[in-house]
């Protein structure tokens, strides 16, 4: 069993959706017994790095995130889902993450062209870093496939950890990973077939 | 990368797809579950849906079949029509939906813009605006493009961005169903004020209407049409094999 983390950020329709024409058994829960027996975890978010930040804890949910991670058990989180686990966002002020991958969250317009139009919203393509073993949740993607971004902030300063990159003005991170815990900046449950087919990697980790 | 984007739209009363020309004499097309699913698997980037029903039950049929679509096709969904409160954003957004637009509804409450961008997040709130000349000056106009409010377009869509609003859908009424091109003068006077993204809408005739308004104007992001589409005059295929041909970068699924 999969189970959807639930503290009440984001719009979990699609991924839910897209889990179940996988054939996976997913559940959105904030059930802690629950999540402790499921077998890989998604951390969804969309909005604002502080409040999101501040529900999880409310909900207890930051707690058994780093406790299940501990574990070893695969966690991947999405879009802000995939921010939070990083040390630290600048998104309006200085928040703490939840530190299970090394580096910050910072805002895109401080790492692009200042023309380039905020957020970066759309299709965009991925390539992987050079001399790196290709991450595991592209077990079924090529470089150069495109996926749907929707983002003001990305994640930096996080080299080591990066599994892709995606071109905006410069070379974004499109998706990180330390071990069992995995982030994508990209919605792939927006991201048509490529997308279900990086979720489908995920589900077989 | 990031690509130009191909945007069906497709307008549903009582289920059912239908496309107007010039807003008036609507005309059948098929099932928007369908549709939507030959869309997706033909490269579209993402597909907006504008509930042109007014009755409660019409409504109803309206989320059953966005909720279809949702769980059948996974690329972003764009709705509109009937976006009066944030409960309408609610209501929508449970059924699928990645983002909502917003028109008349914003005219008549500005306040709508700020409450639901606080509420859902600005990428989440769409500016669509319906425009027409009048007397030489771009203006605005409400309810499906019946009623003028004599609001100008340009200082609109500013208060929009500045309200919140994530993304501008400029429809020009002037050249829609016309079929002679986007309105690139109309684009270009607001591509120049605003830094949101824009989806140019009202007009597309053939594959050559959608070249000429990525080249004339670099800060258009996305190209919507309806009944080109729908009746397969122009293949979403071959507009984006064309686009790549001519240097335009677009996301090919084939």
């Amino acid at each position: 069993m999969l189970a959807i983390i639930d503290y009440g950020v984001g719009n979990i329709f699609s991924l839910s959706a897209s889990l179940k024409t996988l054939g996976q058994d997913a559940v959105l829960t904030s059930d802690i017994k629950t999540i402790e027996q499921s077998d890989r975890i998604i951390l969804p978010g969309v909005g604002a790095f502080r409040d999101a930040a501040e529900k999880l804890r409310e909900t207890g949910m930051w707690d058994v995130v780093l406790s299940e991670a501990a574990k070893g058990k695969p966690i991947l989180g999405i879009c802000l889902g995939m921010q939070m686990l990083f040390d630290k966002s600048y998104e309006y002020g200085e928040y703490e993450g939840l530190g299970l991958i090394s580096g910050d969250v910072v805002p895109i317009s401080s790492v692009t062209d200042a023309d380039l139009k905020i957020p970066h919203m759309g299709w965009n393509s991925l390539s992987f870093p050079e001399g790196k073993e290709k991450s595991r949740l592209y077990k079924y993607t090529n470089e150069g496939d495109y996926v749907y971004f929707v983002h003001s902030y990305c994640a930096a300063n996080c080299e080591s950890a990066v599994s892709a990159k995606t071109h905006y003005g410069a070379d974004l991170t499109a998706s990180a990973e330390n071990g069992n815990v995995y982030g994508t900046q990209f919605h792939p449950e927006k991201s048509g077939n490529i997308g279900l087919k990086i979720l489908k990697a995920f589900c077989e980790i | 990368m990031l690509t130009k984007r191909i945007i069906p739209c497709l307008d549903v009363r009582d289920g059912e797809v239908v496309k107007g020309v010039n807003f008036k004499g609507l005309s059948r097309v098929s099932s928007p579950v369908d549709l939507a699913k030959h869309y997706s698997e033909c490269g579209a980037d993402e597909l907006v849906f504008y509930d042109i029903t007014a009755s409660f039950e019409g409504r109803r049929l309206f989320t059953d079949i966005l909720k279809e679509v949702a769980s059948t096709i996974f690329i972003p969904l764009t709705v509109g029509g009937g976006i009066n409160t944030p409960a309408d954003f609610d209501r929508v957004l449970k059924c699928g939906a990645d983002k909502v637009s917003v028109n008349s509804g914003a005219i008549k409450n500005p306040g709508l813009i700020r409450e639901a961008a606080e509420i859902y997040g600005s990428q989440c709130v769409v500016l669509s605006v319906d425009v027409k000349r009048v007397n030489g000056k771009f203006t605005v106009f409400a309810k499906g493009g019946r009623e003028n409010t004599g609001i100008d377009a340009i200082e609109w869509i500013k208060r929009g961005e500045d309200a919140g609003a994530g993304e501008i859908v400029l429809n020009s009424i002037d050249t829609d169903g016309v079929k002679k091109g986007f309105d690139l003068e109309m684009l270009r006077a607001v591509t120049e004020v605003t830094s949101l993204p824009v989806i140019a809408s009202g007009g597309a005739g053939c594959i050559d209407d959608f070249i000429t308004l990525f080249k004339d104007n670099d800060k258009v992001d996305a190209g919507l049409a309806a009944s080109i589409f729908h009746f397969g005059e122009v293949e979403i295929k071959d507009l984006k094999n064309t686009l790549a041909d001519n240097g335009i970068s677009v996301r090919k699924v084939w």
